[in-house]
């Protein structure tokens, strides 16, 4: 079952292996389906399923815990989620590897959140869980749990943006907004001055994220270069634009942020949107 | 179109071989575009040689926002293939709006594309042989060519191949590379099915003494004023096809009228000077092009004849059901059946009509279209039509209960695609800078009120037409509609109001008419006003008339004598009811577009192709 592409991709995952002896420390925003697989074998990673918990009591990928995005959501301080992290026997040198079912945009969002309290060696998994099992890659349905471990807070807030933050951005040139929601809401409204990369545009059918290369292609595109410092924002809660960060960063981008609160929580402010209302694009749509 | 053995012997197996289809597209080209692109950002290239440039390549300017893009997707003939829709599919969906839209001029066209991103999708159609180039601007546009050539029971000989020769002769062709204004060849299969008479050149497949040759038509088209094109000669046969054609591109390339936009076409041309002396003029054209033609102009043009031989079915199941009476109560496959299926000329075939509304579809269907088509057609590929939907050609009749289930999964198989009830509809106020009305959602709601109502069904409304355009220029074909409707702005009770012009009486095919201009209607009268129509009609009729024959009498003058509406005149007075709208303090909303909930204002920019 397994795919030609992860055929080839076997190589380089004994290469890292043997130079990581003990804990592999993540260098790639995505790791793939094999290296995982290794890693498992290992019993050296922490797979971390970020779906709703009835989903993850029916079956998910083998060893790993259940985070739910929305637990994470639900009490976003930086102390709850290393209490999470204890909890789920993270240490600060745990390799994390983040999956969801939603073509990466949940997991990416965890994974940020992570990375925001101090836990860096945090990776996406390059595929989702349905893809996995297509695969028929390993999967069991026992609920796992892991003694607690301890975990430190350093909180990031490089990669953190609040509104002020947003705010100022618009009026600085070398800062770019990016708005990662679909091409409609974009046009329907947005922040003003912001940029669109659609999520669409960042994963293929086999991976969450497209190959470095082609991101890099997209931001040249649009004028962006891995030196701008960008911050990005989606619709409510930064799952789409967790994923962006993600896709970005890939692409080389160094100083990057998420705007976790969004575009639902710049609205509320009553802050300035742009709007477009001189054409009907949504009866463009055929649902 | 070479395929398999097992497939020419159409065995019971589903599975078929894609059809290799021409490559139109050019890497190059799409590299081109993305470093243009950077240099108009950067103020490198002046705005006017980056329109140019960017509409020779097939990106036309959204609505007020030159930001963004309408990528069209020639598709010559109509031809495409399942590859070809799951890849349209795909880049929707990462770079447009994830939906696709079906012109009326056989192109595919992807919405509001960011300007930076449309060189990706460029990338992704060459990837499967296509190409946007020459698709806008002032260059010879899509090649189309009648949905039903190869299986059309009147045809004399299947048209394609000649439709895609051609296509692939203009294609980069550097003598039409910057003509005085767009320029369209359409070829039909017979003389009822074809756009032939409003296409600069329309051709004809006919046969004279055993040879292949067409009827062509000169200096149609349609716009702001349209005409019907004329009869070049008798019979032009297959060897001076070339020629011919060369020589009115020639002609309308040195002679067309390059100051005023707004009279450059061809037709213009031919009306201005007159027929007689612009028929002089191409035969005598022709011999200097038949005189000098070059080496590279004679390989520009091959004929690609290996078609498709797919024996007749020797138990060719025939369709009982597809003249069965149906109506608003019978089993909605029987329906669907009765208005989106026909018999071809090979025995035991048919061509399935996939129903849209006014031309788009979701990424997910055309992926579940293009697996349907794999599945079950005969060529395994598909045909888009100048009605905004997919024809489906080599099905066989024991297929079609299966094909309708698939289609259904993804609400692909609505009834009346061959009906009044599919009403055309250009992309309007949805993407166009010269749109005035949302023709786009007025052509969809015509299409659910009429399946609502099961209009569908009732034959004698089966071949009328309803087209809309959201502007005077024609692009959703109102002049040919039985009832065809152009938008506008009207003041009514003081208050600016989208109305519709309604035309009566327009046709296609050898011996089309154009619509008579009857009335204006407000936008939200125009469904109460097609209905009424209908129920006037039912009252008025002579026994048999349908309604395309009943308004053909109305506007020549000729109706029954007894009966309340005897004339145009009479039916106007009988409509003006239906088309009064309350006060504006009462119903706001009557004085506002579809997809609108803000008074309506006429707002457009300038066009940079009215197609």
């Amino acid at each position: 079952m397994c795919s030609l592409k992860y055929g080839n991709k076997e190589k380089k995952t004994k290469s890292i292996l043997s130079r990581n002896q003990s804990t592999i420390n993540f260098q790639n925003v995505v790791t793939s389906a094999d290296i995982l697989r290794t890693l498992i074998r290992k019993n050296s990673v922490r797979v971390v399923d970020v779906r709703k918990e009835d989903e993850y009591k029916k079956e998910h990928i083998k060893t790993a815990i259940s985070i739910p995005l929305s637990k994470v959501l639900e009490n976003e301080t930086p102390e709850m989620i290393v209490e999470l992290l204890e909890k789920s026997g993270i240490s600060d040198k745990t390799p994390v590897i983040v999956y969801d079912d939603t073509f990466g945009a949940l997991a990416a969002r965890v994974a940020w959140t992570f990375q925001f309290v101090g836990h860096t060696n945090t990776s996406l998994l390059e595929t989702t869980f349905t893809k996995w099992k297509s695969y028929g890659f390993e999967t069991e349905k026992k609920n796992n749990v892991f003694p607690k471990a301890k975990h430190s807070l350093k909180i990031n807030n490089d990669i953190f943006a609040n509104y002020d933050e947003v705010e100022k951005a618009k009026s600085d040139q070398n800062k770019i907004l990016v708005d990662s929601r679909e091409r409609l809401n974009f046009l329907s409204e947005h922040i003003p001055g912001a940029t669109n990369l659609p999520y669409t545009m960042l994963g293929t059918d086999e991976s969450i994220l497209r190959e470095p290369q082609e991101i890099k292609r997209f931001m040249e595109n649009r004028g962006i270069s891995a030196d701008d410092e960008i911050i990005t924002y989606c619709g409510s809660v930064g799952t789409l634009s967790g994923l962006a960060y993600y896709a970005l960063r890939m692409g080389g981008v160094k100083k990057i942020r998420l705007y976790s609160r969004s575009f639902k929580e710049w609205k509320k402010l009553g802050k300035p949107i742009e709007e477009f209302k001189d054409a009907n694009f949504w009866d463009l749509s055929a649902e | 179109m070479v395929l398999k053995k097992e497939v020419l012997n159409y065995p019971d197996k589903k599975h078929f071989s894609p059809k290799s289809s021409p490559r139109w597209g050019k890497e190059e080209e799409t590299e081109v575009f993305g470093q243009n692109v950077k240099l108009f950002r950067r103020g490198k290239m002046s705005e006017d040689d980056f329109r140019r440039f960017r509409l020779q390549h097939g990106a036309y300017g959204s609505r007020l926002q030159q930001n963004y893009s309408m990528i069209r997707i020639k598709i010559p003939s109509g031809e495409i293939t399942p590859e070809q829709l799951q890849k349209i599919a795909t880049l929707s969906e990462a770079f447009s709006i994830g939906s696709a839209h079906v012109s009326t001029r056989q192109n595919i066209q992807l919405h509001w594309v960011q300007l930076e991103d449309v060189s990706e999708v460029m990338r992704g159609l060459v990837e499967v042989g296509l190409t946007t180039r020459e698709a806008c601007g002032n260059t010879v546009r899509n090649v189309m060519c009648s949905h039903f050539a190869g299986v059309c029971p009147d045809e004399e000989f299947d048209s394609t191949p000649y439709a895609m020769a051609i296509a692939r002769f203009f294609l980069r062709n550097p003598v039409c590379q910057n003509l005085p204004r767009k320029f369209k060849i359409n070829f039909a299969c017979c003389s009822n099915h074809g756009l032939i008479r409003i296409a600069d050149i329309g051709l004809i497949p006919m046969k004279k003494d055993g040879t292949n040759g067409f009827k062509i038509y000169l200096g149609g088209g349609l716009g702001a004023a349209s005409f019907i094109g004329h009869l070049l000669e008798e019979f032009t046969s297959e060897k001076r096809l070339v020629s011919t054609c060369m020589a009115v591109v020639r002609l309308f390339d040195r002679l067309g009228n390059r100051e005023n936009m707004a009279r450059n076409r061809m037709r213009y041309l031919v009306n201005e000077m007159g027929w007689e002396k612009f028929q002089k003029l191409v035969i005598k054209e022709r011999s200097n092009v038949e005189m000098t033609i070059s080496l590279e102009t004679l390989n520009r043009y091959k004929l690609d004849l290996e078609s498709l031989n797919i024996k007749q079915l020797s138990n060719g199941k025939k369709l009982p059901l597809i003249n069965e009476k149906v109506d608003i109560n019978s089993d909605p496959y029987k329906r669907w059946i009765h208005s989106n299926v026909v018999s071809q000329k090979q025995n035991g075939y048919f061509v399935v009509f996939v129903t849209l509304g006014a031309g788009d579809i979701t990424s997910s269907q055309l992926r579940s279209l293009a697996k349907t088509i794999k599945t079950y057609s005969g060529e395994g590929c598909a045909r888009n039509t100048p009605n905004q939907n997919f024809a489906v050609r080599f099905v066989k009749a024991s297929d079609l209960p299966e094909f309708y289930n698939e289609l259904a999964k993804t609400g692909l198989a609505n009834p009346g695609a061959l009906t009044m009830s599919s009403a055309v509809g250009c992309s309007g106020t949805t993407s166009c800078n010269l749109a005035i009305t949302n023709s786009h959602r007025l052509a969809k709601e015509i299409q659910s009120k009429f399946i609502e109502l099961g209009l569908d069904t009732e034959d004698d409304l089966r071949d009328s037409t309803i087209k809309i355009s959201g502007c005077p220029n024609s692009c959703g074909q109102h002049e040919i509609a039985t009832i065809g409707f152009y938008g506008g702005a009207s003041r009514i009770e003081g208050t600016m109001t989208p109305t519709y012009t309604m035309l009566f009486g327009g046709t296609d095919g050898e011996d089309g008419v154009l619509g008579k201009s009857v009335m204006r209607v407000p936008a939200k009268r125009v469904i109460p006003t097609i209905i009424k129509i209908i129920d006037i009609y039912r009252e008025e009729r002579t026994t048999n008339e349908s309604l395309a024959m009943w308004i053909s009498k109305l506007i020549n003058g000729a109706t029954k004598d007894n009966g309340n509406a005897k004339n145009l005149d009479d039916v106007k007075a009988s409509l003006m009811e239906t088309i009064s709208l309350p006060s504006a303090k009462d119903d706001p909303d009557s004085y506002m577009d579809y997809g609108n909930d803000v008074k309506f204002s006429a707002k457009t920019a300038r066009g940079e192709c009215a197609a």
